[in-house]
C-alpha cells in the first residue's frame, strides 16, 4: 500500500484533561519545551552562582574565603559542563527545538510525543544525578570540564571517585535523552511537514535546529565512548586512557593506556558542540533580525548552505583544542588550515546579517537589540578564533585568560544573548502577552555593556600572559599589579551582569500577568507559529485543518501588498512584475 | 533525491501550488522507519569509534592478543538462527499469516536471549581463564565491545516482547507489520555489526 504522508494521516488527539498529564507528564511539545527550559534555566543559575564564586575569588583573594582551591577547581568543572551541556544543548535544542519544529513546520506535534517526553525526564534525572554530586563525600569533580584522565580519576583531584562517577553517569543519562530527542526533531522536520513546506520554505531557526540535532547525535556517541571508557578506567581498573602513573607516592595498577586518546574523543565531540549551541543560535537570530528589520534575510540559501557547510566541516577541526598537547608539525597544519576555512561560512553569515539590517525599516524592540547585540559579540569571539586557530599564536596564548575571553565571547555571551533575543520576541507566543519593553531594554544595556566588561580586560589579562585555572596568583614577577586592578573590575562587572538577570525574570513573571495582551501576532511575523488560531497556541496548535504553505518564510515589506509582511500560509502572488521594476532600476542608475 | 535538488530551489520566487501536492516529507515511509534508520547511524557511529580507538591502542606497547573461545561461534550462529526467525516472522507478517507469524517471531527473540546468555558464559570462560577485564587492553576492549553489542540487543528486546504481546491481540496488520519489521531492521544490523566486531575481536 502506497505510503500517505504523516500529515495527512488520521491522528487521534488525547486532549489532556487533569494537571497531571497537562502539566506533568504531558506529552505536548510545547509543555515539554517550557519544562526543558526551566530546568535548563535553573541548572544555569547554579553555574551562573559558581561563577560569582570563582570571580570573588579572583577579583579579591584575600578579602573572600568562600572557596579553598579544590573548590574552585570544583566551581570551574561544574560551571563549564552545566553551562555548555545542561544549560546552552539543552535550552536550544530542548527548549526551542521543542517549541518551534512542529509550530514552525506546521505539524500538530512531534512525531513521537511519547519519546518526546521520556527525552525530558531522562535530561530532568541526568540533571539530579550531576546535582547530587554536590552532595557526596568529596564533592563534585574538579578535573575541568574536559575530565582529562589521568588527573580525573587520580587522588589529588577533587571528586576523583564519586564525583567523577556521577559526572559520568549523568552525561551517559544526558546523552541517552538528547538522542530520544533529535531523533524526534529529525524526523519531524524530515517527514511531518505540513502541505507547501519544502525544505527551502523552512525558516532559518529550523534550518539550525535541524542540522545541529544532527552534529548531536553525530558528536555525542563520541562523549558516550569516551565516558564509558573511562567509567572502566575509574570502575574496573582498565587502562585505555591511564597511563602507569604515581599518585601520592604510589604506583597505580594502571599500565600503558593513553590520555591523549581520551583528548581526541573528547574533542572529537566537543567541537562539534561548540557548533550544536551556535547553530540554533544563528538561525533563531536569523529571523529575529529578518522580523524586526522588516526585511527579507539576506541570502537565504546561502544561510541553508553556510549551516550546513559549518556543520560538516565542524567534524574536521577538533584537534585545534590540543595543540598544546603535542602533534605532528603536518596534523598542527591541517587543523589549522581546516580551522580557519570554517571562518568563510561563518564570515558570510555575519555579512548576510549586517546586509539584512542595510536599509533595512529597523525596530528598535528589546529582541532586536539583543540580536544586533550577538552580532557583535559573535565577531568579536570569531576574530579572537582566527588567532586562536593558527598553531603559533595558540601555542602561547593558550593557557591564559584570552582563551577564556574568546569563548566566553563566541560561545557564551553571544548564544546567550540570542537566548534572551528569542524569549523576549517568542514570549508573546507562548504566553499571551508582551513583555515590557523598558524593563526587557534595561536589561540589554546591562546585560550586554557588562559582558563587554567582563570579557574585554579578560583579552588584555591573557597578553600579559595571565593563566587560566590559577586558584590565586600569588606574587609573579612577570604580571603587574594593575593586573589585579583588571581583575577587581572584572568582578564588579561580573556581579553587576549577574545581579542584572533579576530584571529578566522580574519581567517575565511580572509580564505573564500584568503584561499588555500581545494578539495571535505582534511582531508582524511571517512565519507559521504566528498564525495559530489560538495565542498560546491549544493541544494540537491548528485547530481542524492544518495550514497550507504558499511562500517562504521572509516575505517582509514586499512592494505593492498593503502589509509590510505576508504570511506563510497566505495565497496569491504578489511579486512586482519585471516591467514595473524597470523605470526603479532606471531611477538607480 | 529530491531533497537534495530543491535546496536549490529559489523559495523566494513565487510557485503556482499544484493540486495534487500533498504534505512534503523527505522520505516516501513512515517516520518510524526514518528514525531507526537514523538511530543505526547513531549506533554505527558509536561502534566505529570504539574500533577506530581499539586501533590506535593496539599500537601502545601493551597489547597482548586475546585467544578467542570457539563457543563465540555458536553464539555467532545462534545470532544468524535469530535473524532468520525474525525475517521469517515479517514475511508471515506480509502474508497475514499470524500465527506462524507469532511462532517464529517469538523464537527470534528467544534465539537473542540464548545468544547473550552465550556471551556471558563466554566471559565466564575468559575470566576464570585469568582473562578478567583488567588483564591487558585486548581483554578490556573485548568486554566492553562485547557487553554493549548486548546491551543493544536488550534496548532490541524490550520493543520485541511489546511487539510480541501485540502479536497476541487482535490489531491492526500494518502497524504490526511495521513493528516487526523495524524489530527485524534492528536485528539484521545488530548481527551485521556483531559479524564486524567478531572479525575484529578475532583477528586482532
Amino acid at each position: 500500500m502506497a505510503y500517505v504522508p504523516f500529515a495527512d494521516q488520521a491522528h487521534e488527539l488525547h486532549d489532556p484533561h487533569s494537571f497531571v498529564t497537562k502539566y506533568i507528564w504531558s506529552q505536548d511539545h510545547k509543555v515539554i519545551a517550557i519544562q526543558y527550559g526551566g530546568t535548563a534555566v535553573c541548572v544555569g543559575l547554579v553555574a551562573l552562582i559558581l561563577s560569582i564564586l570563582m570571580r570573588l575569588q579572583l577579583g579579591f583573594p584575600d578579602t573572600f574565603s568562600l572557596i579553598d582551591p579544590s573548590s574552585y577547581y570544583q566551581a570551574v568543572t561544574m560551571h563549564g559542563m552545566i553551562m555548555v551541556i545542561y544549560l546552552l544543548t539543552a535550552l536550544f535544542l530542548g527548549g526551542f527545538g521543542n517549541y518551534l519544529v512542529p509550530l514552525m513546520c506546521g505539524a500538530r506535534d512531534m512525531v513521537f510525543p511519547f519519546l518526546n517526553m521520556l527525552s525530558f525526564w531522562f535530561y530532568l534525572v541526568s540533571v539530579l544525578i550531576l546535582m547530587t554530586s554536590f552532595l557526596v563525600t568529596g564533592g563534585p569533580t574538579g578535573a575541568g570540564w574536559t575530565l582529562y584522565p589521568p588527573q580525573t580519576i587520580t587522588s589529588g583531584t577533587p571528586g576523583h571517585d564519586l564525583g567523577i562517577t556521577l559526572m559520568l553517569a549523568s552525561l551517559v543519562v544526558f546523552i541517552i535523552a538528547f538522542t530520544m530527542g533529535g531523533l524526534n526533531y529529525v524526523t519531524t522536520i524530515l517527514q511531518a511537514r505540513t502541505r507547501g513546506m519544502t525544505m527551502m520554505r523552512l525558516p532559518l531557526s529550523i534550518w539550525g535546529i535541524l542540522t545541529a540535532t544532527v552534529l548531536g547525535l553525530f558528536a555525542f556517541p563520541a562523549l558516550l565512548v569516551s565516558a564509558i571508557m573511562l567509567g572502566f578506567d575509574l570502575l574496573l581498573g582498565t587502562s585505555f586512557f591511564m597511563p602507569a602513573v604515581m599518585s601520592a607516592g604510589e604506583q597505580l595498577d594502571y599500565n600503558g593506556g593513553s590520555p591523549i586518546l581520551f583528548q581526541h574523543l573528547f574533542w572529537f565531540f566537543g567541537h562539534p558542540e561548540v557548533y550544536i549551541v551556535a547553530l540554533p543560535a544563528f538561525g533563531l537570530v536569523s529571523d529575529v533580525l529578518s522580523t524586526h528589520a522588516r526585511k527579507n534575510i539576506f541570502g537565504y540559501r546561502m544561510m541553508v548552505w553556510a549551516i550546513v557547510a559549518i556543520g560538516g566541516l565542524s567534524f574536521i577541526v577538533w584537534a585545534h583544542h590540543m595543540y598544546v598537547s603535542g602533534m605532528n608539525p603536518y596534523f598542527g597544519f591541517f587543523f589549522a588550515t581546516t580551522t580557519l576555512i570554517i571562518a568563510v561560512p561563518t564570515a558570510l553569515k555575519v555579512y548576510n546579517w549586517v546586509l539584512t539590517l542595510w536599509e533595512g525599516d529597523i525596530h528598535l524592540t528589546t529582541p532586536m537589540l539583543f540580536a544586533i547585540g550577538f552580532i557583535f559579540t559573535f565577531i568579536h569571539g570569531g576574530l579572537t578564533g582566527l588567532f586562536l586557530g593558527n598553531v603559533v599564536i595558540d601555542l602561547p596564548l593558550s593557557d591564559t585568560y584570552f582563551v577564556v575571553a574568546h569563548f566566553h565571547m563566541v560561545m557564551g555571551v553571544s548564544p546567550i544573548l540570542v537566548v534572551y533575543a528569542a524569549l523576549y520576541h517568542w514570549y508573546p507566543k507562548m504566553t499571551g502577552r508582551m513583555m515590557h519593553e523598558g524593563l526587557g531594554k534595561l536589561h540589554f544595556w546591562c546585560t550586554f555593556l557588562g559582558t563587554y566588561a567582563i570579557y574585554l580586560p579578560m583579552h588584555y589579562l591573557g597578553f600579559l600572559g595571565v593563566p587560566r585555572r590559577y586558584y590565586a596568583m600569588g606574587s609573579t614577577d612577570f604580571i603587574p599589579p594593575s593586573a589585579q586592578t583588571l581583575n577587581e573590575n572584572i568582578t564588579l562587572a561580573a556581579i553587576f551582569v549577574a545581579l542584572a538577570q533579576i530584571l529578566f525574570f522580574i519581567n517575565v513573571f511580572w509580564s505573564m500577568r500584568a503584561g499588555k495582551p500581545a494578539g495571535p501576532n505582534p511582531w508582524g511575523a511571517t512565519t507559521l507559529e504566528w498564525q495559530t488560531p489560538d495565542t498560546p497556541p491549544k493541544h494540537g496548535n491548528w485547530g481542524p485543518e492544518l495550514p497550507t504553505v504558499h511562500r517562504w518564510a521572509y516575505d517582509y515589506s514586499v512592494p505593492g501588498y498593503p502589509q509590510d509582511f505576508i504570511p506563510q500560509n497566505v495565497p496569491g502572488d504578489f511579486s512586482v512584475s519585471q516591467e514595473d521594476e524597470a523605470p526603479e532600476k532606471e531611477h538607480l542608475q | 533525491m529530491s531533497m537534495l535538488r530543491s535546496v536549490a530551489d529559489k523559495p523566494w520566487e513565487y510557485q503556482p501550488p499544484s493540486q495534487e501536492t500533498g504534505p512534503e516529507s523527505a522520505f516516501g515511509f513512515s517516520p518510524e522507519r526514518v528514525a531507526l534508520a537514523l538511530f543505526l547511524v547513531v549506533v554505527g557511529i558509536i561502534f566505529s569509534l570504539l574500533g577506530v580507538t581499539y586501533f590506535l591502542r593496539m599500537e601502545l606497547g601493551d597489547w597482548v592478543p586475546l585467544a578467542d573461545p570457539a563457543m563465540l561461534w555458536v553464539n555467532t550462529a545462534v545470532l544468524i538462527a535469530s535473524s532468520v526467525f525474525f525475517q521469517w516472522a515479517l514475511l508471515a507478517c506480509r502474508r497475514d499469516d499470524r500465527p506462524v507469524a507469532r511462532k517464529t517471531f517469538i523464537i527470534g527473540g528467544m534465539l537473542a536471549l540464548l545468544f547473550i546468555a552465550g556471551q556471558l558464559a563466554v566471559w565466564q570462560q575468559l575470566d576464570s581463564g585469568g582473562f578478567g577485564v583488567q588483564a591487558n587492553p585486548a581483554s578490556a576492549f573485548f568486554y566492553l565491545l562485547t557487553g554493549l553489542h548486548a546491551a543493544h540487543l536488550l534496548g532490541g528486546l524490550w520493543v520485541w516482547s511489546k511487539t510480541s504481546f501485540r502479536l497476541f491481540r487482535e490489531e491492526d496488520s500494518q502497524a504490526l507489520e511495521l513493528s516487526v519489521q523495524l524489530c527485524t531492521t534492528y536485528w539484521h544490523f545488530l548481527l551485521l555489526l556483531w559479524v564486524v566486531l567478531f572479525a575484529l575481536l578475532a583477528n586482532t
